[in-house]
């Protein structure tokens, strides 16, 4: 990590995501291999924090600039890191087609239930019943309307492509422990040339859910998880003992 | 392959072939028609040669593949035809605005919408304005024959790294179905005989990290790079003008045209001078820059032009801007995808220039 101050807010998960990622690189001893892709979003600032090459991606690319950079230089250890309005909503076809193609790339998927950067508008994983922005109905977003919240691990999951995928969370000490663990998993795996990874972290955004940080790593527990499962969602590398999505 | 060598090509192959040969290491592509047979010319020649060929889920993703791979400074191209363009301008913004070398090939066709696959030179506008969002040009190159889809193929990645920026070749479905003989007067470059430069990511090894972006947050830093590349750009337009004067000398009456209308627009400007008309031709090569200094020098004597387009007038713009009010500029054009032929330009310019004689 570079040493820099923190744009993001109070509570955000973020920071501790960066971090995270960063500690994984470092211990694997890949940070002069490492290439991450940022997305448009709060985190597109990511190369002020990270020290190793970065570039930006247009808004929900990341995953065709990562295969870009892939293709071209296989030496490289290339990662995207993606909000959920980047990787699932704009950036959907690109996640997918990169997953089944079995593109040997490294994806962090940030999932906080809202478009952040843009100031808290309904993302494709914002939860039934959640205000937003834009879905502001005194009963938030409901299915006939707005439809339902996309399982993006499980979609990529369903696709023979993808190699590793697991879902954590960062609102507890124990869970970021996890967290650190899935993204090791996962560089691995991208080390191992086996192939697409990702992990999916839920993670709390204090300010747009309009929630004090301690409440809002409540919410992940009481309403985030019990629609998106915690867990290995798929593990089809070689002598892993689950393999199937 | 020897230098020199005359091979009878395909335009679609010449611009391949073009590529391999200058060490492209990276293509990345989406079926549409009228360019198909580029994307298979290339996954065939860079399967064979181990290079980097990837069939994309869009353009959308293709052309931000070849952002991602112009990042580790390969040699990338990308090809498609005009609606298949359109959904690459976001990602022709992000090259220009993050200077990366890119090759962008326009197959162009009848438009707007879907319009149809018949050659066509609607997208001149989209092509020399910019086409994405934000103050930004690209590099055009029209060839106007086989040998010219190659060497201005071949011209556009030195360019591209020279400037680090995109440069688009604009032809159509004539020009790539066309077979005619190439030389190859060049040298063949391997993608791991070119330079090294020294702005990639590619890992931070033995130097400090590095990152490439867009977002320029400060409006004064902002505002610095628009006038950096602006510079750039200017720099491109005194060196980098290419044309070609056909029977301009002594010519009352100068015919513009690029691409297949030019070389619609040499048979009919050749049937004028058999028939004593001072017809010529001035054929722009490059579209951006484009040559207006010289059309405004040629404006002194020639107080009439033609713009001849496959388009309802696009470039004729370009010759007003060039000409400074200083002749008559009159415009020609039949777009929607037709053709016109050598004998229906002959009659239009028999009669625009017998009406400039009567006048005199």
């Amino acid at each position: 990590m570079k040493d820099a101050a923190t744009h993001y807010c109070q509570g955000c998960g973020h920071s501790v995501i960066h971090r995270l990622t960063a500690e994984v690189i470092e211990e694997l001893g890949i940070a002069d291999r490492a290439v991450g892709v940022p997305p448009a979003g709060c985190a597109v600032l990511a190369y002020f924090y990270f020290d190793v090459d970065m570039i930006e991606a247009p808004h929900g690319r990341a995953c065709a600039v990562a295969t870009g950079i892939k293709r071209a230089n296989p030496e490289s250890i290339v990662f995207s890191y993606q909000g959920d309005g980047d990787l699932a909503a704009i950036g959907t076809a690109e996640a997918v087609h990169s997953a089944n193609r079995s593109e040997n790339i490294t994806v962090i998927f940030v999932n906080n239930a809202v478009y952040g950067m843009t100031g808290g508008q309904m993302a494709p994983t914002t939860l039934l019943g959640q205000r937003t922005t834009t879905s502001p109905a005194a009963a938030g977003r409901e299915a006939h309307r707005e439809g339902y919240p996309i399982k993006v691990s499980e979609l990529l999951a369903s696709l023979e492509g993808s190699t590793y995928i697991e879902r954590c969370a960062v609102n507890s000490v124990r869970a970021i422990r996890r967290t650190k663990k899935a993204i090791r998993e996962a560089f691995l795996t991208q080390m191992n040339g086996e192939g697409f990874s990702m992990v999916e972290i839920l993670s709390p955004c204090p300010t747009n859910w309009k929630m004090s940080p301690v409440k809002s790593w409540k919410w992940i527990d009481e309403v985030m998880t019990p629609y998106f499962p915690l867990g290995v969602i798929k593990d089809s590398r070689k002598g892993s003992k689950k393999d199937a999505g | 392959m020897k230098n020199k060598e005359k091979r009878l090509m395909r335009g679609s192959e010449a611009i391949g072939e073009a590529a391999v040969r200058a060490g492209c290491a990276c293509y990345f592509g989406y079926p549409i028609t009228p360019q198909n047979e580029l994307t298979e010319y290339m996954a065939r020649r860079m399967m064979d040669t181990g290079r980097v060929f990837l069939q994309s889920e869009s353009e959308i993703a293709a052309i931000n593949m070849a952002l991602g791979a112009a990042s580790t400074g390969a040699r990338v191209m990308t090809s498609s035809s005009s609606p298949g363009i359109s959904l690459k301008q976001e990602g022709i913004s992000f090259i220009a605005a993050m200077e990366l070398p890119c090759v962008i090939v326009n197959i162009v066709r009848g438009g707007p919408g879907l319009g149809n696959i018949a050659p066509a030179q609607s997208d001149y506008f989209q092509a020399t304005r910019g086409g994405g969002h934000g103050d930004y040009r690209t590099i055009v190159l029209a060839p106007a024959s086989v040998q010219e889809l190659y060497d201005l193929t071949r011209k556009s990645f030195e360019l591209a790294d020279e400037y680090r920026t995109p440069v688009l070749v604009l032809a159509d479905g004539m020009l790539g179905q066309m077979m005619e003989p190439v030389v190859f007067n060049d040298k063949e470059i391997l993608p791991e005989q070119l330079p090294d430069k020294p702005w990639t990511v590619k890992g931070a090894k033995d130097r400090p990290s590095r990152f490439i972006r867009s977002l320029l947050l400060d409006v004064d830093v902002e505002e610095e790079q628009n006038w950096r590349l602006y510079r750039k750009y200017q720099r491109i337009e005194r060196r980098e003008i290419r044309h070609e004067e056909y029977y301009m000398k002594g010519a009352e009456l100068a015919i513009v045209a690029y691409g297949t209308a030019a070389r619609i627009a040499k048979a009919a400007v050749k049937r004028c001078v058999e028939k004593n008309m001072r017809v010529g031709l001035i054929r722009p090569i490059s579209l951006w820059p484009f040559p207006y200094e010289h059309i405004y020098k040629t404006a002194e004597t020639v107080k009439h032009f033609m713009s001849f387009e496959m388009s309802t007038g696009q470039m004729v713009e370009d010759v007003q801007l060039g000409v400074k009010g200083r002749a008559e500029v009159l415009m020609y054009g039949r777009p929607g995808g037709v053709v016109p032929t050598p004998a229906e330009l002959f009659r239009v310019i028999s009669r625009a220039y017998n009406k400039i004689a009567r006048e005199k």
